[in-house]
């Protein structure tokens, strides 16, 4: 056995000790790192990431596309589909959560068909959904909406399942109705899972984007060839042998998919402001 | 009536009487009994402490006395009318907290009262009034898990008192503070009671915690569980912890009560385990020996 020997840490310069420990001074120098070390394999061309263009063939890729109304236009549409796609996610699954989670016999009607349902990924949902909804911009919406639904209901399903039941025997004691239980136990109880299947839900709808703006198979309004959004953009650039492009829009997805999350955290934190404490 | 809220107005101290009662878990081929031809009484104004033996079935009586749950056989009276189902004459403490943790303290000593539609300016002066009384008036706006273990405890017991409940139960509502904490929230505990004589029923395993508290303690069997023994203590109130130590009748109560304990725990410890069963056996010739 190796001896353990306690040291108190090193005291260190206040100044150096507070810079450092600063998360967005860490953040940046944890993208410095990867964006250098990015550079170094592509350019000494490295296996695999040999065949990725380097950053500063992306960044010079990507410049001229941020005066780009197309490019721009591709975030506008892309965001459009997801918060739609989403929304209705939050609009059918939420309740749905609850109702599982409070109706044993509507539990066990639904959960099966739910079950077969969940491991179906969207992309095979495509063919179908072009077929099912008479418009592209449905189909695509489809497609993302079962991205998230899933996530957000087992979410809200495990969350409300989850709240203690001595909370239900104390609020029935105090003299409870079931409405009262439902409104002020069940609903704040069921929230910070809400919040968290929220949050893994959007980053799936981009997850799913590529696969879903396949289906627009084109600008759709705006003939530009930037105009289908951020998940047509790759696809786009793909064909046309432009891997700056493809890198270009992967970036994008990753960025856009980390401001959904964060702002969906933030929300979340004010909605739930006793989980903060913890 | 005067404004001014007190602790002592419209208190109305309720005597629950459980008799023969017992409770069954399980199916006919695996069946547990937790509960066996139980009777006792938790007098009016008293504060009748029970002690058992861990897992033996003391949880149970207490969901049986909260309504949670029914008796197999048996029945459960509060001032003679039979208990049904929950209720907010009979408020329980639960072990750790039970407090809403999506509420502020504040919120959570209204939610009595809002729940049955009864606020008034009387109940808002009521809480306010009991805020004051558990020392929490700083904390109104703090959320559960902003306030320490015995915060918490506290504010369980306004939540409780606001709904003026004829019996209090009590679930080992300090286990888990640490030892000074404990003891504080004996004294104040106690002195709270002194103040209301409202009708407490309090569950522990901590004999020490039972002698302090109690007017009458019950001494509960092993599983599955009945009464063992009713000791009145009659160490005068108020108490302190020296009274623990040094008055003479609070030890032969100890003493008693502790031979009583340790001869159950010895039962429930020796189930189902052949060593423990030899161990037990070879104890008890040892005792004899001496």
């Amino acid at each position: 056995m190796s001896a353990v020997v306690a040291t108190a840490p090193q005291p260190r310069p206040r100044a150096a000790q507070s810079i450092w420990h600063h998360h967005l001074v860490r953040a940046v120098i944890s993208i410095a790192v990867f964006l250098v070390l990015w550079e170094l394999g592509a350019r000494f061309k490295l296996p695999w990431v040999g065949q990725v263009p380097p950053p500063t063939v992306v960044f010079n890729t990507w410049l001229p596309l941020l005066q780009d109304p197309g490019y721009w236009y591709s975030w506008v549409q892309s965001s459009r589909r997801v918060l739609s796609g989403f929304i209705a996610a939050m609009i059918i699954g939420i309740p749905f959560g609850l109702a599982m989670a409070t109706s044993r016999m509507f539990h066990d009607i639904s959960f099966p068909v739910f079950e077969i349902l969940r491991p179906i990924p969207p992309l095979a949902w495509v063919p179908a959904a072009i077929i099912f909804w008479p418009t592209q911009e449905l189909s695509i919406g489809f497609v993302i909406f079962l991205g998230a639904i899933f996530t957000i209901m087992l979410n809200v399903l495990g969350g409300a399942r989850s709240i203690d039941v001595r909370f239900f025997q104390a609020a029935r004691s105090m003299g409870s109705s079931n409405w009262d239980i439902f409104r002020r136990i069940i609903l704040p109880g069921v929230l910070p899972s809400i919040v968290v299947g929220c949050e893994v839900g959007i980053g799936i709808t981009w997850n799913v984007v590529v696969a879903a703006e396949m289906i627009s198979g084109g600008g759709g309004a705006i003939q530009s060839s930037a105009g289908g959004g951020l998940g047509f953009f790759i696809w786009n650039s793909y064909i046309g042998f432009s891997y700056p492009q493809i890198v270009v829009g992967m970036i994008s997805i990753g960025i856009a998919g980390y401001i959904s999350s964060a702002i969906i955290r933030k929300l979340g934190q004010t909605i739930t402001p006793w989980a903060r404490t913890r | 009536m005067s404004a001014v809220p007190s602790l002592r107005a419209n208190i109305k101290a309720g005597e629950l009487e459980v008799s023969q009662v017992s409770k069954s878990y399980g199916d006919a081929t695996f069946r547990t009994e937790v509960v066996r031809n139980c009777s006792f009484k938790i007098e009016r104004s008293k504060l009748t402490v029970m002690i058992g033996p861990s897992g033996c079935g003391k949880s149970t009586l207490i969901r049986l006395l909260a309504g949670f749950e029914k008796p197999t056989s048996g029945s459960i009276t509060l001032n003679g009318q039979p208990v049904t189902g929950p209720g907010h004459d009979r408020l329980v403490l639960f072990q750790e907290s039970a407090l809403f943790p999506w509420m502020t303290t504040w919120d959570n000593i209204l939610y009595g009262p809002r729940a049955r539609g009864e606020v008034s300016r009387q109940t808002r002066e009521l809480a306010e009034f009991l805020l004051n009384k558990v020392g929490l008036a700083q904390f109104r706006k703090k959320y559960p898990t902003q306030l320490s273990g015995g915060m918490q405890r506290r504010a369980e017991l306004a939540r409780a008192m606001i709904n003026n409940p004829a019996v209090m139960i009590l679930d080992e509502p300090f286990r888990g503070l640490d030892a000074m904490t404990k003891a504080l929230m004996w004294e104040y505990y106690s002195a709270l009671f002194e103040e209301t004589r409202r009708t407490n029923f309090f569950v522990t395993t901590d004999i020490d915690e039972a002698i302090f508290l109690a007017d009458r303690l019950l001494v509960m069997s092993n599983i599955p569980t009945q009464v063992r023994a009713v000791i009145e203590i009659d160490v005068p109130r108020p108490r302190t912890q020296l009274d623990l130590v040094e008055n003479d009748r609070a030890n032969e109560i100890k003493m008693q009560a502790l031979s009583i304990l340790h001869e159950e725990a010895m039962k429930s410890f020796s189930r189902g385990s052949k060593a423990a069963a030899d161990f037990v056996e070879a104890y008890s010739k040892r005792v004899s020996k001496t």
